[in-house]
């Protein structure tokens, strides 16, 4: 059964209602959240963890005058329902007013996506059983061991609020990955997507071995500044750390995001065009946002030219300006994030980009990326599962993962090549770039 | 509590019923409070209630999972119906059967220990201490962000095993602290009381939060967010550093903790959060760090965050040896994974974030063991170093070897005197050569148990919360100033 079976829509809808009637509150809103997830991972070469969890909560957010309180609980019984509410109007009285509170969200139509695979949902814990031996079976035949997981989502999610809004989403979400590894290297690959077909074991499993094979044996490197190419999965993780640190509204008006002073300068190079769009099927489409609120789509960097954050209700009432689309459950300090990135693609395949390198680097992922200074946008972290060395134009083999430390702003303005071909990973769909300089502090052991 | 008692009863007959090899049944109750104050406003107040019920089967050594909210007799007949399902599907890619080292069932009842019930303090009295901290933070200096925020967390958990066990827990936790952030221009400084990343948290009441006097502290901190914008950038270069127990709490907690998780080690978290340096050969002979440095996994430690009574596979709280004088002589370890390498028991380690998750290994509290050192005596030797303390950022690659970590605090030391901030420190190194060069380690009176509410681990992702028990130490010869 999938979470659509199990907490049918209209369950949601009553339950939402029963809240929403009973709260003598100025406003009201309800989020509710149903899944159920489920997860077969592999490691040694066997499935050694393999699980399932579903529930349904409902969040309620409660405002009398400027008092805004909030209660969240797992339960759609209707007295749970009705102590949630007793919960959060007791919350809300006690507090002082926030002055900076306007309203929450009228109501907007927000366009139907289909983000809802049937398959995906009904996935059974013996497909992905059959998902992972393709991975296991491909690093058996090159003596090599495999790990990683098959996860599958159904999920619907409902906001409702007192001033109209009404919205409802079902969606499925799927992931893949295979981390082949030998005595000396490691390979990666992975998938993500709503669609059970998108769920490639065999491309991400051979190319996890073709990388564990190809970096047998890696040499060390002497850490310094290097032209990279840097692969969809770390593209997509250095994007991620910018939307962190510097793409949604909390942060330009605290003051601490690059685009207080960028606004409107060109920060990156004109090949740069990044956006998000939470209705682009080569994402998780996601019609609204946890207000309710439809989602817009919003350009950050135009030809390296810096142009907007998101919003929520909160941060564009401070500023007179209507929501992006882009709220988080409340109460959530971080404010507004972008979470269906996407970069513009370029013209060049990997070979081209290869064979314009005289010497430099080929990373497929990062590990552990951490802000090292907001404003600056400078991150650090360390490469994995395949990280190569360029020379004359081609792959020479594997070097030792090394560690970076550097402005994501810096490298995006030295963009000089980028993948025609894109791949979802995390919250970003990102091709392939090539760095002309990329600053690497420090090396490991392996 | 009666009618829980029967759910996980029901679960367990259930699963015996099917001629399982071993199953538990974990139901869990959990309730929270969070309070988040903001620029001297009420950012948030937020009560949240979980139950619901986990159940794992290990059928022909393959592992299955489900937890299910809903705790009514079908639900719980449906849970473990679809953990059974799902224990057969692993058994199809199984090579090496689970085998579990073995566990006397107890049954048993553990209380945390509290002085005040945090959930019956009224809510004006939080809020007004939170209030009141963000207006002495803004008083004292030009800072644009002013944060606050208190939390307090109840978990009532039946366990029950098809071994006999039968264990009811009541575990209280509660946290608060407040971080000012100072920004000009391209810079932006914060500083946090009395840690970073969520304060400080314990097994206590609010009696830990009267303790902190978040008032008292909260110019200073905010006068020393606004003073490193005006700081001297640290220069790349070796030196000695002097880190404060905050920071060291973290050090630990990435350096040593995480690398002695055996199912790290063994390979489970591979293809996620990496593996670990610390090989089972490595055992009870490698040189993990100097003479100095002693460190235990105390899950029985007063008020630690990763305290508590048995861990979730029934196994009761220890004290288990990690590394003596400098050599590596211990890991965090399961019942599976104890028997994986020979050992008699588990440490009991298992852990799981909540009702919905497996148990993993988890860090209980991790506690460097004091020196004999007072921080003037640490600080008297250094000609030339650096006084780093509490974190700013951090990573460590998937061995847990090369690291690099930032402090919000650094001052630099000079002819043995603590003299001006300077901002932006990074430093780097290779696990077991820091820790070689740790030569002094601050004593009893400087030792804290800081708790740390958000270690990530596992897929998907569980949050656990651990303890690190730590005082100031010094290392020679690090690596600083790593950003360019």
């Amino acid at each position: 059964m999938t979470s659509r079976q199990l907490y049918p829509q209209d369950q949601l809808w009553d339950a939402a209602e029963r809240i929403l009637s009973s709260a003598e509150s100025d406003q009201t809103e309800v989020v509710i959240g149903a899944h159920r997830s489920e997860l077969t991972r592999i490691a040694n070469s066997t499935i050694h963890q393999n699980t399932s969890e579903q529930q349904a909560e409902a969040s309620v957010r409660l405002v009398i005058g400027k008092k805004v309180g909030c209660a969240a609980g797992n339960s759609l019984e209707a007295d749970a329902l009705d102590e949630l509410v007793r919960k959060a109007r007791e919350i809300t009285l006690l507090q002082p007013d926030n002055p900076d509170f306007v309203s929450l969200p009228d109501a907007e139509h927000a366009v139907s996506v289909n983000a809802f695979d049937e398959q995906l949902a009904e996935c059974s814990p013996a497909q992905r059983a059959d998902m992972a031996r393709v991975i296991i079976e491909a690093a058996r035949r090159r003596d090599l061991n495999a790990f990683g997981s098959v996860s599958t989502e159904a999920a619907s999610v409902m906001v409702a609020n007192s001033l109209g809004v009404r919205a409802y989403h079902d969606l499925t979400h799927g992931r893949l990955t295979a981390l082949i590894s030998g005595e000396t290297s490691s390979g990666w690959g992975e998938c993500l997507s709503w669609r059970l077909d998108g769920l490639d074991c065999e491309t991400a499993a051979e190319t996890a071995v073709a990388k564990a094979l190809q970096g047998e044996n890696p040499v060390e490197l002497e850490p310094g500044d290097y032209p990279v190419i840097l692969e969809p999965p770390a593209v997509s993780d250095m994007l991620m750390f910018l939307a962190y640190v510097g793409l949604g509204a909390t942060a330009l008006q605290e003051g601490t995001s690059f685009m207080q002073e960028g606004m409107g300068q060109k920060v990156a190079d004109e090949k740069i065009t990044l956006w998000d769009d939470g209705l682009d099927a080569r994402g998780i489409p996601m019609p609204f946002d946890y207000e309710g609120v439809p989602k817009q789509k919003v350009v950050f960097l135009e030809a390296g030219v810096a142009k907007d954050v998101v919003y929520d209700s909160y941060t564009a009432h401070r500023v007179g300006r209507k929501s992006t689309g882009h709220a988080f459950v409340a109460p959530n300090p971080y404010g507004p994030f972008p979470s269906h990135l996407f970069l513009s693609p370029g013209d060049s395949t990997q070979s081209e980009m290869i064979a314009g390198v005289e010497r430099g680097l080929l990373v497929t992922r990062f590990h552990y990326t951490n802000i090292v200074h907001p404003k600056l946008t400078v991150i650090t972290g360390m490469t994995r599962d395949g990280t190569f060395l360029i020379e004359d134009g081609k792959i020479r083999g594997g070097v030792k993962n090394l560690r970076f430390t550097q402005s994501i702003l810096s490298a995006l303005q030295r963009v000089s090549m980028i993948g025609s071909e894109g791949k979802l990973a995390e919250v970003c769909w990102a091709p392939a770039l090539k760095i002309d300089s990329f600053h690497f502090s420090g090396a490991t052991q392996f | 509590m009666i009618q829980f008692e029967d759910t996980v009863r029901l679960a367990i007959d259930e699963c015996l019923a099917r001629g399982v090899d071993y199953a538990d049944a974990r139901w869990i109750d959990e309730e929270s409070e969070r309070v988040l104050v903001k620029d001297g406003k009420v950012e948030g107040i937020v009560s949240s209630h979980s139950k619901g019920i986990g159940i794992r089967i290990l059928w022909k050594g393959a592992w299955g999972f489900a937890g299910v909210a809903e705790t009514d007799k079908d639900s719980v007949r449906r849970a473990v119906a679809r953990a059974f399902e799902i224990a057969r599907a692993s058994a199809t890619a199984v090579v090496q059967p689970a085998r579990l080292a073995p566990c006397d069932p107890v049954v048993a009842e553990y209380s945390t220990a509290f002085k005040i019930d945090p959930f019956q303090v009224p809510l004006e009295e939080k809020l007004s201490l939170l209030l009141d901290a963000d207006q002495a933070m803004r008083q004292a200096a030009p800072v644009r962000v002013t944060q606050g925020h208190f939390a307090c967390r109840r978990e009532e958990k039946v366990f029950a095993s098809t071994e006999g066990a039968f264990i009811t827990q009541h575990l209280l936790e509660t946290g608060a602290g407040i971080e000012a952030t100072a920004v000009e221009g391209s810079e932006v400084q914060m500083r946090a009381y009395p840690s970073s990343h969520g304060g400080d948290w314990a097994k206590k009441g609010y009696e830990l939060v009267q303790e902190m006097d978040l008032v008292r502290n909260a110019s200073q901190i905010a006068e020393e967010a606004h003073q490193l914008l005006s700081a001297r950038q640290c220069p790349p270069k070796q030196t000695t550093l002097v880190i404060g127990g905050a920071q060291m709490a973290l050090q630990v907690h990435e350096s040593c903790g995480h690398p002695i998780e055996l199912d790290r080690v063994l390979g489970t978290e591979a293809g996620y959060a990496g593996t670990s340096f610390l090989t089972p050969d490595k055992l009870g002979g490698f040189r993990y760090g100097s003479p100095a440095v002693n460190i235990f996994a105390d899950a029985t430690v007063e008020g630690g965050l990763g305290t508590f009574g048995f861990d979730d596979e029934g196994v009761p709280a220890q004290r288990i040896p990690i590394v003596k004088e400098g050599i590596f002589s211990g890991y965090l370890t399961s019942r599976e994974t104890a028997a994986q390498i020979g050992l008699e028991r588990s440490g009991g380690a298992m852990r799981a974030d909540g009702w919905s998750r497996i148990p993993l290994i988890r860090m209980t509290n991790i506690n460097l063991e004091p020196g004999d050192w007072s921080l003037e005596e640490m600080l008297s030797e250094v000609k030339e170093g650096l006084f780093l303390d509490f974190n700013k950022s951090w990573s460590i690659d998937d061995k847990r070897l090369n690291f690099q970590f930032g402090t919000q605090l650094a001052r630099e030391i000079v002819n043995g005197e603590l003299g001006d901030l300077v901002k932006n420190v990074t430093y780097t190194g290779i696990t077991p050569d820091f820790w070689c060069s740790c030569d002094a380690v601050g004593d009893k009176s400087l030792w804290h148990v800081w708790g740390v509410p958000n270690c990530g681990k596992g897929e998907p992702v569980q949050t656990a919360r651990v303890g690190h028990g730590t005082s100031p130490a010094r290392f020679r010869n690090v690596r600083v100033g790593l950003m360019k």
